[in-house]
């Protein structure tokens, strides 16, 4: 049998295809922080909390509404895509004149709010949301058994990414909302509602973590503390990509997904750490992050 | 006159008598009252499994008790110690200093558990365990200032991993949750294995907590045991089940054995994840009409069925009362004393008796879970299939590191 470092080469396969599966989220998440850091530069703390609230959402309206999966997967962005640009539009706007500090109180403050409402409601034993139909089941790989959801997450997760990097990086909205955070007031003299645009942004990035949140229904119990664990992690993926960066918060999601799989073979008790070891790491060498730009 | 006179004289006398008996009896009460912390995880992982739940039924308890103890009047703290030795012990430290709490209760996260007997025997306090699972708390963590209530990795080793061995199960994959319960778990486990027979060719210690299993999951597929066992517990266990199932891992021939599953997990999980897991518990809401009685009281209160945990904090609580109440004072020596004199026999402990190293042993229970098919309602989720006799469900003294006890 092949070997690699010690480990037979189909599990080391094996430990590569989960971690691009669980790197998909990382990139997905990181992605909606950095749209929001990087064009409203809002550090988003509630974004674990907007992640577990794409997953309860879909779980409740599956309950109490009988909507299916594949439509929540459309549907459960827009509302809590919504709730946030509420948000935005009511609460972040306020202290958007403010120092950074305030508007990452605040997100934390409102997660911990979220949270705790749902604690206090469903308990923290989660619950199970069925993995629909035509996604069961799963296919032999010849080096492991490959659950088809996961393969799906992987694909939806990386499609949502390079959707939102052409939106961004290649459309006529996404110049006008770069435009819009390099210089707002030149950009309401053309005559562009930047508000409005920011609103929108925000409303995005959350939906980015609602969809994220309705992609892991599914894979783990839904239950209010999902998204807090997640959190840190997904922040330090932002911070080794370079804050603000799209693509580097996409590449560098898949690559630290894949690290900490490796981990998980070689050294499982350091599995929680290594991700912010490279974060050190990268701080310390390349302090505006691989793929961000040094001010 | 003189008739009134002398009913006069002796009602005084009475009234005098009785006022020294209420201030004598006050007096062995500290403070005058009786204070009761109760210690728990409140918001995380194992919320579900105490949490509000056992500060329920520990209100309960002092409701049923009638509120006082010879008078003194029973007051409840609590904390929530998010399963942090730190956030436990400090908390502990203060409740003893300054609120002069005479007993904390609850006591869920093992590592928490270990760190608040510390303070306890450095404060001359004590402590009713009810949460935690790691036998090392009567064993080398012993103190002559805390009673383990409820069960132990001991007898969960014991029953599930006997039980699993004897049907065939010889070869066996441990997942570890990474710190001192899920250890003492392990070590209760490969004993127990290795003693009947089987053998455990691997195993992966992670990080607690946990939410992706999946890479332990197809470790433990590729190093062909015949039996994968949860050495860990709450949300880890039920993440691990969940992600078990996802990757067929019992369609490819190897079982799962959950070495400490909660009523509460099981719930959550569902029947048709869990249908034929075979458990260790040390007690059961439906295993008979005591217990069912207690529990459909608390169902009332809670809009769900109490845990072994939440039972378990009713019973030692009830326990602690009527030892106050024996000796008259509340002093830890003397109540512990007189908590280990009177044997334990409620709707929770059977054959219960409070060993000299703090261990409260009593029978335990070996269960499957149900089939969907046989479950006739939500929280109908156990069948009880033996008895393990307290006697030779926990560790024996013989084999006690404890310094506590003469070996």
């Amino acid at each position: 049998m092949t070997m690699i470092f010690g480990v037979p080469l189909a599990v080391f396969m094996g430990q590569l295809t989960l971690g691009l599966v669980n790197g998909a989220f990382y990139a997905l998440l990181s992605l909606g922080l950095a749209v929001i850091f990087g064009l409203l530069k809002i550090v988003n703390f509630a974004h674990g909390a907007q992640y577990m609230l794409g997953a309860f959402a879909a779980l409740l309206g599956f309950r109490y509404l009988g909507i299916n999966y594949w439509l929540a997967l459309i549907l459960v962005p827009l509302v809590v895509g919504g709730f946030g640009m509420l948000m935005e539009r009511f609460l972040l706007r306020r202290i958007a004149h403010l120092d950074h500090l305030y508007g990452l109180l605040l997100t934390f403050g409102l997660a911990l709010i979220f949270e705790g409402t749902l604690v206090n409601f469903f308990g923290v034993s989660g619950a199970r949301y069925t993995t629909p139909e035509a996604l069961q089941g799963g296919m032999n790989l010849g080096f492991m058994f490959l659950p088809t959801y996961r393969a799906w997450v992987l694909v939806a997760a990386l499609t949502m990414c390079l959707f939102t990097w052409f939106m961004i990086e290649r459309t006529r909205l996404g110049a006008y909302l770069r435009a819009g955070t390099e210089n707002s007031q030149l950009m309401q003299a053309f005559g562009v509602n930047v508000p409005l645009l920011i609103t929108l942004t925000y409303g995005f990035g959350v939906a980015l973590a609602a969809f994220a949140g309705v992609l892991a229904a599914p894979l783990y119990p839904v239950s209010p503390t999902m998204g807090s664990s997640l959190l840190i992690v997904v922040f330090a993926v932002v911070v080794i990509g370079g804050m603000g960066s799209i693509l580097g918060a996409i590449l560098t999601g898949l690559g630290m997904g894949v690290i900490e799989g490796l981990t998980k073979v070689y050294y499982p008790e350091a599995s929680n750490t290594v991700i912010f070891l490279v974060m050190i790491l990268v701080l310390m060498l390349r302090p505006a992050g691989l793929f961000g730009k040094e001010a | 006159m003189t008739f009134i006179k002398k009913t006069l004289a002796t009602s005084i006398a009475v009234a005098a008598a009785s006022s020294i008996a209420i201030s004598t009896a006050q007096a062995e009460i500290s403070n005058g009252e009786v204070r009761i912390g109760y210690l728990a995880d409140m918001s995380g992982t194992y919320r579900d499994l105490a949490g509000p739940g056992g500060q329920k039924a520990l209100e309960m308890a002092v409701a049923d008790f009638g509120g006082s103890v010879n008078g003194a009047p029973i007051v409840v703290f609590s904390a929530d110690d998010r399963n942090s030795a730190d956030v436990g012990a400090n908390t502990v430290r203060e409740w003893i200093d300054q609120r002069n709490v005479d007993m904390v209760a609850g006591l869920v996260a093992s590592s928490v558990t270990i760190a608040v007997t510390r303070v306890l025997e450095e404060n001359n306090g004590l402590g009713i365990v009810s949460g935690s699972a790691a036998s090392s708390i009567t064993n080398e963590h012993c103190t002559p200032n805390h009673i383990h209530w409820v069960y132990d990795t001991y007898p969960l080793a014991n029953g599930t991993a006997q039980a699993v061995v004897e049907q065939g199960g010889d070869s066996w994959f441990l997942l570890t949750a990474d710190y001192a319960f899920g250890h003492a778990l392990e070590g209760d486990v490969r004993r127990v294995v290795e003693e009947s027979g089987g053998e455990v060719v691997g195993g992966v210690r992670h990080p607690f907590p946990t939410s992706d299993f999946s890479s332990y999951i197809l470790q433990a597929q590729g190093s062909g045991a015949k039996i994968v066992g949860l050495a860990n517990a709450g949300a880890d266990t039920v993440n691990a089940i969940t992600t078990a199932s996802q990757f067929g891992l019992t369609q490819s021939g190897q079982q799962l054995a959950g070495l400490l599953i909660f009523l509460n997990d099981v719930h959550a999980l569902g029947l048709d994840a869990t249908q034929g897991l075979l458990l260790t518990t040390g007690w059961y809401w439906d295993m008979d009409e005591e217990a069912r009685e207690w529990s459909e009281r608390y169902y009332a209160e809670m809009g769900r069925m109490p845990t072994m945990v939440q039972a378990g904090v009713y019973s030692s609580t009830m326990h602690y009362l009527k030892a106050v109440e024996a000796a008259g004072t509340d002093d830890p020596e003397t109540v512990r004393a007189q908590m280990a004199e009177m044997p334990v026999e409620d709707f929770f402990a059977r054959n219960g008796r409070i060993r000299e190293d703090g261990r409260m042993i009593h029978d335990m229970y070996l269960a499957q879970v149900k089939t969907p098919e046989e479950s006739t309602g939500e929280w109908d989720l156990y069948e009880i299939l033996s008895t393990i006799p307290a006697e030779d469900a926990y560790r024996p003294l013989s084999d006690s590191q404890c310094k506590l006890v003469q070996n």
